[in-house]
């Protein structure tokens, strides 16, 4: 009875409870949700608040029609607004929050007074950030009138209320783009494992490149998702929350950077300096590639909040407003305000295998890593 | 032993409280309202003073907030005794067709208030053979605002039809004004798709549209989205930031002509801008829609299976009350859904208004929840942003279409 000590007795009956609830409301929950996106619950305005409601099982019909449904337009535009929300934002707070740390690291005056200040706007939440940058990004006031203190003219754009968008594609070419883009992602991996040598995964990866680009070139120019085209894009309107979300998540990764920078032993930097590397080589060579790990985990935080960020655009844009929203938004609209619970569940199951592409990875090399030292 | 028997006896007294009676009351009037529930309040605790009130209120504008909160409770099984809802639609389509309202026909009966509301009224808030809430207030919906010194200056007035609206807004253009119009953010520009679409169709025609007979793809509906495009393009570009207040701001500057909204502007213009009726701020019922009242209406119901039924019914009593009518009106800003209320108690808008409602046919609007499910509302929203942007009348009509077929208008 090794296996059962009073140790591991305890160390069972400590966790048990917080497995259990996990088990309940989390696990419990997102299956629960997974089957109702399953089934037909509120498309029946009659069923959908009953006492006792009639649902049916309908397969994959939700998804089937948020992704090529004539009414759901909206949110087709908003899975593109969330990648390059997404995008944007991770660029912005890592760019940004590497130079803060790059300068705070060559020891300014008041160094401390500085970090508190870049690292202040992340104990604000979002609401509160979304409508202190409602207010300065009014079209007619705020960030427009700078351009009058030094004498010039208002600037012109709309920050939030633009409705124009820019590098837009036709929905109907989505799998076309899809399959070109991984197409070449294959063969790319495909050269790299020829060059080392790897004959199998290279002549495997060529022949599924080879495959999904035949695809995309005779099959993908005929498939019609919807009966018209439906362009969408990057809309104007998205660059003012933003930036505003960038303002709010730098100082975050400027800490993460900073705690980065001051973990590298000065002897590394000497060693480099002594070799003869400059200052542009020392971090070209030497610093960055020392920050990898913690550029990768900034992703991920950044990356998840980002998929999910809901708060922040209900500050600044209201409820009502496609050219800016997201699908977080969507959700609680579609199951709360429009009692389409099926169809909400299924918008928040998409929300959840995006979210999962970030963590997964992350999740399965952090744990890979554990056993290597173990 | 002591402490045990002091909490027995604080919860006996507590006990015998709650067996004198309590009314839960479920709304999501704060701020600005707050004061007109209080004096329904006030007097339902003259009437009943043995009734502890429990005013749940959730804020938040139109009740967003607070309409998912009732939501978790109805489902829960834990209904308010009498909760606040948009008359009409709002309502029955989402939750009369689900069979968790009370009818109050016997109550309408009872009380004589089949003839103290207007017929139009009562058959919105009729389905199924029932008369479902209690309506507390009416705003109107289809009012154009304008600002009468900048009219004259600038040598137009305001128009009776869109088509006059849309020379007078070819002409201000000339005249250098960039945005005749003015429009807020989404919601409001469903506002202005309401008054223009009535404007098109006539009252009876838009009431054949919410009954089925008229389906979105008919021509004439087209032809209405077409008008409503070339109205916006008469509108300011930023609309979607700014409030249904700030966009009444340009009116009462001067920098637009005309605004449509409902008649809470008059509450606005009044008490925070302080300016006077008809000088400071103009109105006219919005093109096309004279002699017709697009209303909306604040009411409350009875879910089934609530704790305090008695109190409850009490308070619907109270609501529809000529009483309670004209001690929560004149604070609220609205009129009395009855007609027989105390026209001196009110202001000169409301005056004007209430005339109106007494002689004026009588529809039901739609983004305030009268004549469409929330279903319907709800997505129309994006409907109406992706036809300002493509101007598209065939595409938003048949998009209208199949939202109206899933939400079960008609039907």
């Amino acid at each position: 009875m090794k296996g059962l000590s009073r140790d591991r007795l305890w160390s069972i009956a400590v966790l048990l409870p917080s497995i259990l609830l996990l088990a309940v409301f989390v696990y419990g929950f997102i299956a629960r949700t997974v089957y109702v996106s399953l089934t037909d619950w509120g498309n029946d305005p009659a069923q959908a608040l009953a006492l006792d409601p009639i649902i049916r099982w309908v397969g994959l019909a939700n998804y089937q029609e948020l992704f090529t449904g004539f009414l759901q337009g909206r949110f087709r535009q908003e899975l593109v607004n969330t990648i390059f929300f997404t995008l944007f934002f991770i660029l912005g707070c890592l760019g940004l929050g590497l130079g803060l740390a790059l300068v705070l690291d060559r020891n300014p005056r008041g160094e401390g007074l500085w970090r508190t200040i870049f690292l202040f706007p992340m104990s604000l939440s979002f609401i509160v950030t979304g409508t202190i940058w409602r207010w300065m990004l009014q079209p007619q006031g705020g960030v427009n009138q700078f351009p009058n203190a030094v004498g010039l003219p208002a600037g012109q754009f709309s920050w939030l209320s633009s409705t124009d968008s820019i590098w837009k594609f036709d929905w109907n070419a989505l799998p076309l783009i899809t399959a070109s883009v991984v197409g070449l992602v294959l063969i790319l991996l495909a050269v790299r494992a020829a060059r080392a040598g790897d004959r199998t995964r290279a002549i495997v990866s060529g022949l599924c490149a080879a495959l999904l680009l035949g695809w995309a070139l005779f099959v993908g120019p005929n498939v019609r998702l919807l009966p018209a085209p439906e362009p969408h894009g990057f809309n104007l309107a998205l660059i003012g929350i933003i930036i505003a979300a960038v303002w709010q998540m730098s100082g975050y990764t400027m800490a993460l950077y900073l705690a980065g920078l001051r973990g590298i032993p000065e002897e590394l930097r000497e060693a480099a300096r002594v070799d003869g590397a400059n200052d542009f080589g020392m971090y070209r060579h030497v610093i960055f590639p020392l920050l990898a790990p913690i550029t990768l985990s900034a992703m991920i935080i950044l990356g998840h909040i980002s998929l999910k960020i809901f708060d922040l655009v209900y500050a600044m844009t209201g409820p009502d407003n496609t050219y800016t929203s997201v699908p977080a938004l969507n959700m609680y609209l579609t199951s709360f305000r429009q009692n389409q619970f099926a169809l909400g569940a299924a918008i928040g199951t998409i929300l959840l295998i995006l979210v999962a592409f970030v963590i997964v990875p992350y999740l399965s090399s952090s744990f890979r890593g554990e056993e290597g030292h173990a | 032993m002591k402490k045990a028997l002091l909490i027995a006896a604080a919860l006996t007294v507590t006990g015998t409280a709650s067996a004198a009676g309590k009314l839960e009351i479920f709304s999501w009037w704060s701020g600005d309202e707050g004061p007109a529930l209080d004096a329904l309040v006030k007097l339902y605790k003259q009437r009943y003073p043995t009734v502890a009130v429990d005013n749940a209120t959730v804020s938040g504008g139109a009740g967003t907030n607070a309409k998912a909160v009732l939501k978790t409770r109805m489902l829960g099984g834990t209904p308010p005794d009498s909760f606040q809802v948009h008359a009409g639609q709002e309502l029955i389509g989402t939750w009369v067709v689900s069979n968790r309202m009370e009818d109050l026909s016997s109550l309408f009966k009872s009380e004589g208030w089949d003839k103290a509301f207007p017929k139009d009224v009562i058959g919105l808030l009729s389905s199924k053979g029932g008369i479902w809430s209690v309506p507390v207030n009416v705003h109107r919906s289809n009012v154009m605002w304008y600002n009468p010194a900048k009219l004259k200056a600038w040598g137009v007035t305001a128009p009776k039809t869109w088509a006059e609206f849309l020379t007078t807004c070819s002409a201000l253009k000339a005249k250098g004004v960039a945005a005749p119009l003015v429009v807020g953010e989404n919601w409001t520009q469903q506002h202005l798709w309401e008054s223009v679409m009535i404007g098109t169709l006539g009252a009876q025609g838009w009431q054949n549209l919410w009954a089925g007979k008229t389906k979105f793809t008919d021509p004439k509906v087209v032809q209405g989205f077409t008008t409503f495009g070339r109205v916006m393009d008469c509108a300011n570009k930023d609309a979607s930031g700014l409030s249904w207040q700030q966009a009444s701001d340009r009116i009462a500057d001067g920098t637009s002509a005309f605004n449509i909204m409902g008649d809470w502007a008059a509450g606005y213009f009044t008490t925070t801008k302080k300016l006077q009726p008809n000088t400071g701020f103009g109105f006219t019922p919005s093109p096309g829609t004279g002699g017709t009242f697009v209303m909306l209406a604040d009411s409350f119901g009875l879910p089934k299976g609530v704790k305090n039924r008695t109190e409850a019914l009490n308070w619907l009593r109270l609501m529809g009350s000529k009483a309670g009518q004209d001690a929560f009106n004149p604070l609220k800003g609205s009129i009395a859904a009855r007609t027989d209320s105390d026209l001196s108690k009110y202001n000169t808008y409301s005056r004007a208004a209430a005339a109106d409602w007494k002689r004026n046919k009588i529809v039901g609007s739609l983004v305030h929840g009268a004549v469409a499910p929330e279903s319907f509302m709800s997505a129309f929203g994006a409907v109406i942003d992706q036809f300002v942007a493509s101007k598209n009348a065939q595409g938003a009509a048949a998009a209208a279409q199949q939202l109206a077929t899933r939400s079960g208008i008609g039907q």
